[in-house]
């Protein structure tokens, strides 16, 4: 019987180990990209996300109510920074864009979809760069427009609310290097939320527990940070804690009295979210699935 | 024909079979390994932070001239103590005479003025330059007349007195606090007071005519010597007014000061003595002059209690709200593995053979709450009773100073933060069989519990947003951690949720908490009967 070689619809791709190790990254990404774009929550998730930020930035900047004149509305008496409350809402949206990532990795160990997934790219490493990188991108669209938004309402409604360049504030704009840095850094920290809540959901491989450890990482250190009595204590939390030195790159106000600069404060955000991707990997790798 | 009786079971009717569906539930919870690790780890977080809190106090100080800087406990408290322990302002402006055995003292108050810092920021002041001052009276100044053991810092009183804005007032031992007649004082409104001491009794009266006089109050003050000092006194607290923001604002405030005026006054003789008690925590502003028959006082500063928080008069003191500062951790781990305690039978389609056995969906619903309640209730009490009980114990070994409470609120707060948790444990619950997701249960959660704790105390949102945050959403159940009372006769920066001053009081707090519970209960039993498993 001569060979008969089934020919599949495409022609066929060359053997997937020719070109190193990461060969496999565009039909792995294909496949992830497939994967998410067609679960109906994605999409949910990410217009929740930036309908929630750009809600809680704008209801926020609605209720700041500074009417003293001049001279009691100065900055150095409110210490109101107009960019950091025109994106109060990324404390909020920031839980959506980590439930994405956690259901990214976790919803398939919750159905065994991921046997499958590793069936068909058994190479792990690439399959979770490329969820690394599907996430990466969503999470990037969502919150462009959530940033964008949020800078929207508050360049639109802090100016009536006496927040205004008469009372000698900067209103939100991108022309501005500080806004410009807050505004496109915000848009950053949350893509390293998602990233730290993959990382996390790859080395737990439980949904519900790990975002309850990422929601728990981001908002008990601010709490812990903000109650405690020793003050060198409440310092050096707040350098390490991811979101608190995550959103000094909000600050437009004050940024020299903060213990960590801007960019160091987003940096310390991307190690956490390094570290759980190396744990994460680390476990991927080491153990069955 | 023969007709046979349908098959009755043996159980009674009505609650039949409700203590095994309980023992089921506990069964399956407790052989669970990853839900007791999680209750531990909850535990064990929440005890360790508190502990933690009463590890890291540090502080170190130097005397203003120089010299060594110590630390710790030879930093001296910065604040006095009053007769029950607590924190207490008590500096004033005192014209006293002593007072031998029993006696009573009469006066009376025909006008009280006084001055105010600048309602707004002084544009160009010089620094160290003396202060511009507007007139006015701060709402809680206070001149009267006082019976007080000693001239120490924080030593036993009663006082009779008008308060600028609140009318005649008797206070005793600072916390002590009763009003009597209404209304402002002035030259047409005058105001007789008096006080008098019988043993450790003190009674004081008021009068608007010196003729018919009313009783405001009897108070003991145990243990008061036989020679005490009686006489008129004038004080003015900080201005703390931020008028003209809400939100963010740090108003313009500072020293006032207050000055009453005195006549008809008899006191059982002697020679008068003007000076300041406690002048360290004053503006020193004071002064007294005779004045038509009487005096005219001027003083600065309170007598009143100081209540304890970040950023007041007594900063350094460590409250039960930071021993409990990990309550939040526990609640999470608790969140956790309550709605994990459903939607995990979801996941494993168990829920089938849990309804297959038990056809009554609420009532499985019910049983898993009473279990997933009552162990969070432990969980919560428990981590909770170790906090504040050792978290207090090495503060005192370490030399620091706790702000006391009494052993009932003590207990209040055990109890409570083990209801807080257990009430919010069976609402993760609730919110697991309506979701059937354990990632979407536990992100919703944490953002009605923790995420508008943290918004409040974060100043992330204006202190008016945050409060309502914390009367509203199922984290009023914290209003249950409420150590410390709010006095009404103090005004404090520090009454702030990051202090651990709520919003609502406790029972109000309970019952939101209750409600948001008992409603996602519902939706989560309505739904469990409508949906298939």
């Amino acid at each position: 019987m001569t060979e008969a070689v089934v020919s599949p619809g495409r022609p066929r791709r060359p053997a997937r180990d020719a070109g190193g190790a990461w060969a496999g990254l565009p039909d792995a990404l294909h496949a992830e990209w497939t994967k998410l774009r067609t679960l109906a929550s994605t999409w949910w998730l990410l217009l929740a996300a930036a309908a929630l930020t750009v809600t809680v930035g704008a209801a926020v900047a609605a209720t700041y109510q500074c009417s003293g004149g001049p001279a009691a509305c100065a900055p150095a008496v409110t210490d109101a920074d107009p960019a950091k409350i025109s994106l109060t809402g990324v404390y909020l949206g920031q839980v959506i864009v980590a439930l994405l990532a956690v259901l990214a990795v976790g919803g398939e160990y919750g159905t065994g979809m991921i046997r499958v997934t590793l069936a068909a790219t058994p190479r792990r490493l690439t399959m979770l760069a490329a969820k690394m990188a599907v996430v990466t991108g969503w999470t990037l669209a969502a919150s462009a427009a959530a940033v964008a938004g949020s800078l929207l309402a508050g360049w639109l409604i802090l100016p009536g609310r006496g927040l205004s360049a008469a009372n000698g504030y900067v209103v939100p704009s991108l022309a501005n290097g500080a806004d410009l840095r807050a505004f496109a850094g915000s848009v950053l920290y949350l893509v390293l939320i998602a990233l730290l809540a993959l990382g996390v959901t790859t080395a737990v491989r439980d949904s519900a527990v790990a975002i309850g450890l990422v929601l728990g990482l981001l908002y008990l250190f601010p709490i812990v940070s903000a109650v405690i009595p020793s003050h060198t204590w409440s310092r050096h939390l707040e350098q390490i804690a991811p979101m608190t030195a995550g959103l000094y790159i909000e600050a437009t106000v004050g940024v020299a009295a903060l213990p960590l600069t801007p960019w160091q404060g987003l940096g310390v955000l991307a190690l956490w979210a390094a570290g759980a991707l190396l744990l994460g990997a680390a476990v991927l790798r080491l153990r069955d699935a | 024909m023969s007709i046979t009786t349908p098959f009755r079971s043996e159980l009674s009717p009505g609650r039949d079979g409700f203590r095994q569906l309980l023992h089921a539930e506990w069964t399956k919870f407790r052989t669970v390994r990853g839900w007791i690790i999680g209750l531990v780890i909850g535990l064990v977080v929440m005890a360790g932070l508190g502990l933690f809190t009463a590890g890291s106090v540090s502080s170190s100080c130097q005397a203003s001239g120089g010299g060594p800087v110590r630390s710790g406990a030879a930093c001296g408290l910065g604040f006095a103590l009053g007769p029950a322990g607590d924190p207490v302002s008590d500096s004033f402006y005192f014209v006293r005479q002593p007072l031998t055995g029993n006696g009573t003292i009469t006066v009376r108050l025909t006008s009280m003025t006084g001055l105010l810092p600048p309602a707004t920021p002084p544009a160009n002041q010089p620094s160290n330059g003396p202060l511009d001052t507007r007139p006015g009276v701060e709402p809680w100044a206070k001149a009267g007349i006082i019976i007080k053991s000693s001239l120490t810092d924080g030593s036993p009183y009663a006082a009779m007195m008008v308060a600028a804005d609140h009318g005649v007032r008797m206070q005793w031992n600072y916390t002590g606090d009763t009003s009597g007649l209404p209304g402002a004082v002035g030259p047409q409104n005058p105001r007789w007071l008096r006080l008098t001491r019988s043993g450790d009794v003190i009674t004081g009266y008021d009068s608007a005519d010196g003729t018919h006089w009313t009783e405001v109050g009897a108070v003991t003050l145990s243990g008061l010597p036989r020679v005490v000092q009686v006489g008129l006194f004038a004080a003015s607290p900080v201005d703390l007014q931020s008028q003209y923001c809400s939100g963010y604002c740090n108003g313009p405030g500072g020293p006032t000061q207050a000055t009453g005026v005195f006549d008809h006054v008899s006191a059982p003789g002697g020679a008068w003595t003007g000076g300041y008690v406690g002048a360290g925590y004053a503006s020193g502003v004071g002064s007294y002059h005779p004045a038509g028959g009487g005096f005219s006082v001027t003083g600065s500063g309170d007598i009143a209690p100081i209540p304890p928080g970040h950023g007041g008069e007594a900063d350094s003191a460590i409250t039960v709200s930071e021993y409990l500062l990990g309550t939040f951790a526990g609640l999470i781990a608790l969140g956790v593995v309550a709605a994990l305690f459903i939607t995990a039978e979801y996941r494993r389609s168990l829920i089938r053979v849990t309804f297959a056995a038990s056809p009554r969906r609420g009532r499985v619903l019910a049983a898993k709450a009473v279990v997933v309640a009552a162990v969070s209730f432990v969980v919560g009490a428990v981590a909770a009773a170790f906090a504040v009980l050792a978290g207090t114990a090495i503060t005192h070994a370490r030399g620091y100073y706790s702000a006391p409470v009494s052993g009932a609120t003590e207990l209040k707060v055990i109890i409570g933060t083990g209801l807080f948790a257990a009430v919010a444990a069976a609402g993760a619950l609730a919110v697991g069989a309506i979701t059937r997701r354990g990632a979407a249960a536990v992100a919703i959660v944490i953002v009605a519990l923790a995420v508008p704790v943290f918004l409040a105390i974060s100043r992330a949102v204006p202190a008016g947003a945050g409060d309502w945050l914390l009367r509203v959403t199922p984290a009023a159940g914290i209003s249950l951690q409420q150590a410390y009372p709010r006095y009404q006769q103090v005004a404090s920066t520090v009454y702030t949720p990051l202090n651990g001053y709520y919003p609502l009081s406790w029972w109000a707090g309970l019952l939101v908490l209750c409600a948001w519970t008992a409603a996602m209960l519902g939706v989560a039993a309505y739904l469990l009967r409508r949906r298939d498993a």
